[in-house]
């Protein structure tokens, strides 16, 4: 028995309704030339169709779609023997990602919910002294895995460690930064222990009835929102986008319980070598932790347009990014690239500088607070979709700015 | 060298406007595309054919119509391509997904590498690639920007990482997902598409790819769709006026009033 999902043709109206809710593109409007009134029928694409119940939704007047869902697999797992949350305390480096004092904050909102300790795991080598640390930012229990083998991140190690201690302890919801090291960690953890892994969630809440976690994440890049279940599964593991939620604040009274780990070397499997890190020096500050990006775009018009992105940058001690535009033409490496094909990005504030906007753009950054547009082009989308829309030569305006907030900078000295 | 190249087709975001008034994708006539991350992984495949010799498979999992998009990369010189489709597969999330690939590349056989796009433009996830590795028991190595070597029984790579990137080493039979630093992707040639044209291309079910019921479409996914809705709008922003000293004075002013600089 597979799920199933039909329009009545009796009683669909063409209205296309269903069509403009389906997320997936899994509706198309058929003619139908037959009917005395000629009206459209919708048809589900049954391959493309995730029955997620949106077209049933949005057709509730009508009622002409009806969908029957399977009765859920037979619970292979007791799901109240998983109690806990925890974060997974990522550190590059020997030190805490700025994303995980986030976690740890949000962690402890779920927790009290759920009315169980918040932990963490860390996870490296020469760092018992940042458990601590964790402590001090909200957790109650620190699991410790400290070994020479752990120092720099491997997919191998460090999911085999988790995994068994997951396994081990039975948290309810495993917390991870959506950063580059937790997107494909978690995938190969969830895979491996067979549970739900929603990917850069900007929400999460609880359902107290069922102690599920609602994740909820921006789809077809940030066009749709969809919050997401793990109802069948423990533990329910989230990568949770960077700067969406507060970091929690230091309390250097807190006590917690730090729990050395052994590491058997010999059982870990570790297929991989790691040779060595090669830093980006063409960025000062990192473009995913800064709180100010100044990016330029097709409209800087050369690469030595990035002399006055950086001097900017500068000022507000911010990130550079750029749009696809400027990357493609060579002005600037890929790794400031900001947008579909490039980093998600969500700071206070974004400059805009010489970008039109296009939506494989918006993507990218559309989620952060303020959003700063200079542009000769004032009905371009980004201008629209600004909070301050400044229309003018970037090359004039830009250096004012600066000018100005050298001033205000001043001022607070 | 065999290289498997996993594939998916997206809705082509690159004309897509924003429908003004409800601020949702407009859909009409949006078609079907080879995610953008996959053409790089495409690419790469055929570059190490160049260079180790070998042979290239690409597999998607989709509907009958993403045979076009099997195609298409053989019109740009993949060697054999494959379609992983079955009703029973609709629905399924990046776990469900990850197994069905898995299980379609066991049926292949011998491979020695695994490229996948780092994510996919629709869902966003980036989980399907180290997912697919984690069940084929294959070590992964994701976000790759460059190859530095390769040989028959390993393999270096450039993994990009925030701060800059980290070089790691990896036996093969192993999978990478790459971003799109990696490599410029080639156009179909005139042979290519008559080829692509003339191909046969298989297409497997579930029963031929040996998938357990359990493990696949949404009855094997772990994560369900609760609800889906639409972001709230932007509020509309302010155009500021006036000379440009007082356009930057005025910026400032705001900025500093909202305790941001």
């Amino acid at each position: 028995m597979s799920n199933q999902i039909a329009v009545s043709a009796d009683k669909c109206i063409g209205c296309g309704l269903c069509f403009k809710a389906c997320p997936f593109n899994a509706i198309s409007m058929a003619e139908r030339p037959t009917h005395p009134r000629k009206l459209k029928l919708a048809v589900i694409d049954m391959h493309t169709c995730t029955f997620c119940g949106a077209c049933v939704d949005s057709c509730k007047n009508i009622g002409a779609i009806t969908m029957i869902k399977d009765a859920p697999a037979v619970l292979d797992t007791d799901l109240s023997a998983y109690r806990g949350v925890w974060v997974y305390a990522e550190q590059r480096h020997g030190e805490i990602s700025p994303v995980v004092y986030e976690l740890l904050n949000e962690g402890a909102v779920l927790a009290r919910k759920l009315s169980v300790p918040l932990s963490a795991v860390l996870i490296g080598d020469n760092i018992e002294a940042k458990a601590q640390d964790l402590i001090h930012h909200g957790a109650d229990k620190v699991y410790l895995f400290d070994a020479p083998l752990f120092i720099e991140f491997q997919d191998d190690s460090y999911s085999d460690v988790l995994s068994h201690l997951i396994v081990e302890e039975k948290p309810e919801i495993v917390l991870m930064g959506a950063t580059n090291i937790g997107r494909s960690f978690a995938s190969r953890v969830a895979a491996r222990i067979r549970t739900g892994l929603t990917a850069d969630c900007t929400a999460l809440d609880i359902d107290p009835t069922t102690r599920n976690l609602m994740q909820t994440r921006p789809a077809f890049g940030g066009n749709i929102m969809a919050t997401i279940l793990s109802p069948r599964h423990r533990p329910q593991m989230s990568t949770v986008r960077h700067k969406v939620f507060k970091p929690a604040v230091k309390d250097s009274s807190r006590t917690g319980t730090i729990i050395k780990k052994g590491v058997n070397t010999a059982t870990i499997v570790n297929r991989t070598k790691f040779l060595g890190f090669i830093k980006d020096t063409t960025a000062k500050v990192n473009l995913s932790d800064a709180d100010i990006i100044v990016s330029g775009g097709r409209g800087l018009g050369k690469t030595e347009g990035f002399t006055l992105i950086d001097e900017l940058a500068e000022a507000l001690g911010g990130a550079v990014g750029s749009s696809r535009a400027a990357v493609d033409a060579g002005w600037i490496p890929y790794s400031h690239q900001v947008g579909q094909t490039g980093r998600t990005v969500s700071p206070k504030i974004y400059f805009a500088c010489g970008i039109s906007g296009q939506i494989q753009h918006q993507v990218g950054m559309g989620s952060s607070e303020i959003i700063v547009a200079i542009n000769k082009d004032p009905s371009c989308p980004m201008m629209k979709m600004a909070t301050f829309a400044i229309e003018g030569d970037l090359y004039e305006v830009i250096p004012w700015i600066i000018k100005e907030i050298k001033k205000a900078r001043g001022c607070q000295i | 060298m065999h290289i498997v190249v996993c594939i998916k087709q997206v809705p082509n975001t690159t004309n897509v406007q924003i429908d003004a008034t409800t601020g949702t994708l407009k859909r009409e006539g949006v078609e079907a595309i080879i995610n953008p991350f996959d053409e790089y992984a495409i690419e790469e495949a055929i570059r190490l054919k160049e260079r180790f010799g070998g042979k290239t498979t690409v597999i998607t999992m989709g509907p009958p119509q993403a045979e076009q998009a099997l195609r298409d990369t053989l019109a740009r010189g993949i060697d054999n391509a494959i379609l992983v489709s079955d009703r029973a597969f609709a629905g399924a999330d990046t776990w469900a997904t990850s197994y069905a690939l898995a299980q379609a590349i066991r049926t292949l056989g011998d491979y020695d590498l695994i490229i996948c796009g780092k994510q996919a433009t629709d869902g966003d996830t980036a989980q399907v690639g180290p997912g697919v590795a984690e069940m084929l028991n294959i070590p992964h190595v994701a976000y790759v920007k460059k190859i530095e070597e390769a040989s028959n029984g390993s393999m270096k790579v450039e993994r990009m990482m925030e701060d800059g990137y980290d070089l790691i080493e990896t036996p093969l039979p192993a999978l990478i997902t790459v971003v799109k630093e990696i490599n410029t992707p080639r156009l179909p040639s005139l042979r290519g598409l008559m080829n692509a044209k003339k191909a046969q291309i298989p297409h497997w079910n579930a029963e031929t790819i040996k998938a357990e019921k359990l493990n696949i479409g949404l009855t094997g996914s772990p994560t369900q769709v609760l609800k889906i809705f639409s972001p709230p709008l932007r509020p509309g922003g302010e155009m500021l006026q006036g000379s440009l000293e007082q356009v930057a004075e005025q910026l400032v002013a705001k900025l500093k009033n909202a305790q941001l600089i």
